[in-house]
């Protein structure tokens, strides 16, 4: 026999104690394992669609609502397409690009789809050169901006960035989603409301409202929705040194009748779910510390008290304090073990499922929370254990034998 | 091999203050088979637990085989016990979640036996103790006279030279505890010293010298 082993029978000897006790432990590890799953994969989100949106400052109609970045561009009220022109023509430092949109559904194959009009670089730099070049005449991304620059950069990635170059009015770039339900390649045509376009690029998926878009020319959209021209929005790559100094207020002022707004606003709402979460899962640690350490200090406690006998029994057979000590040490260590397990098992399945919900992302297990759940559970039990333990291994023998 | 010199212990209870050993003066040689007799209250528990090391006098010293037992640290005091002293209780202590093997192995556990060593010695002894199909029982499905030989086979486990018995017989039926002496006999003929504290006076006259406490003194030394 092994020190271990007396420690397992004795932990099944009293069971209902036994399991009040892990489940106490269980529940505040897996509330802490799902809580941080959940964060780390809204995190995850918040800053891939920072990532893809390439652009940070977004013009609406006034009477715009802010739900979604993606969506932000499907209104009703329209901006005049002029307003691309006084951007270009203006005296504003740090508009390093330009992306007008006009989208309008189109119907094909029994399916609804969004139509989204896009203006090419070459045509805002037809325009800018009217003034000289001062907008686009410098390289497109500022300084902060993480992507390198690419001798060739491809349709996929000029899309990423805002920043297509060249778009033929009868050209297609399809979204992944599209893509995959009408099983369209580069070189396919689409007919669209009567018109024919000709799909040149498949965008790669972004999880994002993109994906079930077409997008073409700005110019042959708005003709097909018979609206003139008129756009949704206008994103906007703006240097960041220049948006903290007020780039979105010059914006304003130049066009007044336009609502500005910074991507950072867009995705506040998320920004502070997941804030919110964070500081959740500290406030959970905090409780699981309180309660299951005062939890788990009053079960071995009592363990302790009923065990007199059988300590002062050790005792007489030879048993120092230090064996003792172990002996009550080596069972907090198990539980918090199988706590911790337990809880990390239950509370990746609780963010699984939950996370979508809750935060609207799609949650997978994270292996390295395992070793937090061990870690607290494991913690939290030695801790509150050692008081007890260290009574029990200082307990008198003659006492104890004698009490019981 | 066992000596106190002039060993007092008192014990508080309700405020008033009890004298459990008073003065107590005691030379017991090795080999010797001892039974502790006298009134309840007497002392005569205390006695046997402070001939263990389980128990620091008020005053005094004890000594075994010359080493005072109450100057030594707590963990070399249980380390004596370990190897030189086994204990045999009259409500037997096993530990309720062991089996009959388990129990005895705990005491090999402590010595530091591994657990082959384990195994084998404690088959060896409950097979002498006549349990040899009972290995796998915990106490609860053994019969009272089968638990202390249980118990009896644990405390020889370590081959210790002194054993302590409080009321060894106490709880036993005639027939059981007979045979309960007739191992304390057999396991002093080995050489071992036996000191057994007993109200019955048949069991005390089975031993080979008897000690009467009373109010904490030895009165007698027959």
């Amino acid at each position: 026999m092994q020190l271990r082993t007396l420690v397992w029978r004795e932990l099944f000897e009293r069971k209902n104690q036994l399991a009040t006790n892990f489940i106490a432990i269980l529940l505040g590890v897996s509330v802490i394992v799902s809580v941080r799953n959940i964060t780390v994969y809204s995190e995850k989100a918040v800053a891939r669609e920072l990532d893809a949106l390439g652009a940070n400052v977004l013009i609406l109609p006034k009477s715009a609502s802010l739900q979604t970045y993606y969506s932000a561009d499907m209104q009703t009220e329209e901006l005049p397409e002029e307003y691309v022109a006084r951007l270009i023509l203006s005296d504003l430092q740090g508009l390093d690009n330009l992306f007008p949109k006009f989208s309008t559904q189109v119907s094909m194959g029994g399916k609804k789809f969004t139509l989204t009009g896009i203006l090419p670089q070459d045509e805002l730099k037809a325009k800018a050169a009217w003034k000289g070049g001062d907008v686009f005449a410098r390289p497109p991304l500022c300084v902060g901006d993480a992507a390198p620059a690419e001798p060739t950069p491809t349709k996929e990635t000029q899309f990423r960035r805002r920043a297509i170059q060249k778009l033929d009015k009868a050209e297609a770039l399809v979204g992944s989603e599209v893509g995959a339900a009408l099983k369209l390649k580069p070189g396919d045509t689409l007919q669209l409301e009567g018109q024919t376009f000709s799909v040149s690029t498949l965008l790669p998926e972004t999880g994002t409202v993109d994906d079930s878009r077409i997008f073409a020319h700005l110019h042959t959209v708005q003709q097909l929705a018979g609206k003139g021209p008129v756009l949704n929005a206008i994103e906007v790559v703006g240097c960041c040194k220049e948006i903290s100094k007020g780039l979105v207020q010059k914006i304003n002022t130049l066009l007044p009748d336009a609502k500005v707004v910074t991507i950072t606003q867009i995705v506040e709402t998320q920004i502070k779910t997941n804030l919110m979460m964070a500081q959740l899962s500290w406030l959970f640690l905090g409780i699981i510390v309180v309660v299951g350490g005062a939890s788990m200090a009053n079960y071995m406690y009592a363990n302790v008290y009923e065990r007199r006998r059988e300590i002062g029994t050790l005792m007489a057979l030879g048993a120092g304090s230090g064996i003792v000590l172990r002996i009550f040490l080596l069972k907090a260590l198990l539980l918090g073990l199988g706590g911790g397990i337990a809880g990390y098992a239950l509370g990746t399945l609780l963010a699984v499922l939950l996370g979508p919900r809750i935060a609207g992302v799609a949650v997978l297990p994270l292996p390295w929370l395992l070793l937090l759940a061990v870690g607290v559970a494991v913690a939290i039990s030695l801790a509150a254990s050692y008081f007890p333990a260290r009574r029990a291994a200082r307990m008198d023998p003659s006492t104890a034998l004698r009490e019981t | 091999m066992l000596k106190m010199e002039a060993v007092s212990k008192d014990y508080v209870l309700r405020g008033k203050t009890i004298k459990a050993l008073d003065d107590a003066d005691l030379q017991i040689e090795r080999g010797e088979f001892i039974a502790v007799v006298g009134p309840s209250g007497s002392g005569k528990s205390t006695l046997l637990l402070v001939l263990g090391g389980m128990l620091s006098p008020a005053k005094g010293r004890v000594l075994i085989d010359g080493r005072s037992l109450y100057d030594l640290q707590p963990e070399q005091r249980a380390s004596v016990r370990k190897t030189t002293i086994g204990f045999v209780f009259q409500t037997f202590n096993l530990v309720p979640y062991l089996t009959a093997l388990e129990n005895v192995e705990v005491s090999l556990l402590l010595a530091g036996a591994d657990e082959r060593r384990q195994k084998e010695r404690a088959t060896v002894l409950l097979e002498r103790m006549g349990l040899g199909d009972r290995l796998d029982h915990k106490p609860a499905e053994l019969s009272v006279g089968q638990q202390q030989r249980v118990a009896l086979a644990r405390m020889l486990a370590n081959d210790p030279q002194v054993i302590l018995a409080d009321e060894p017989t106490g709880n036993l039926d005639p027939e059981t505890a007979q045979a309960v002496l007739s191992f304390l006999e057999e396991v002093n003929k080995e050489g071992r010293t036996v000191i057994m504290v007993t109200h019955d006076p048949q069991a005390a006259a089975r031993a080979k010298r008897t000690l009467r406490l009373k109010d904490g003194k030895v009165l007698a030394d027959a």
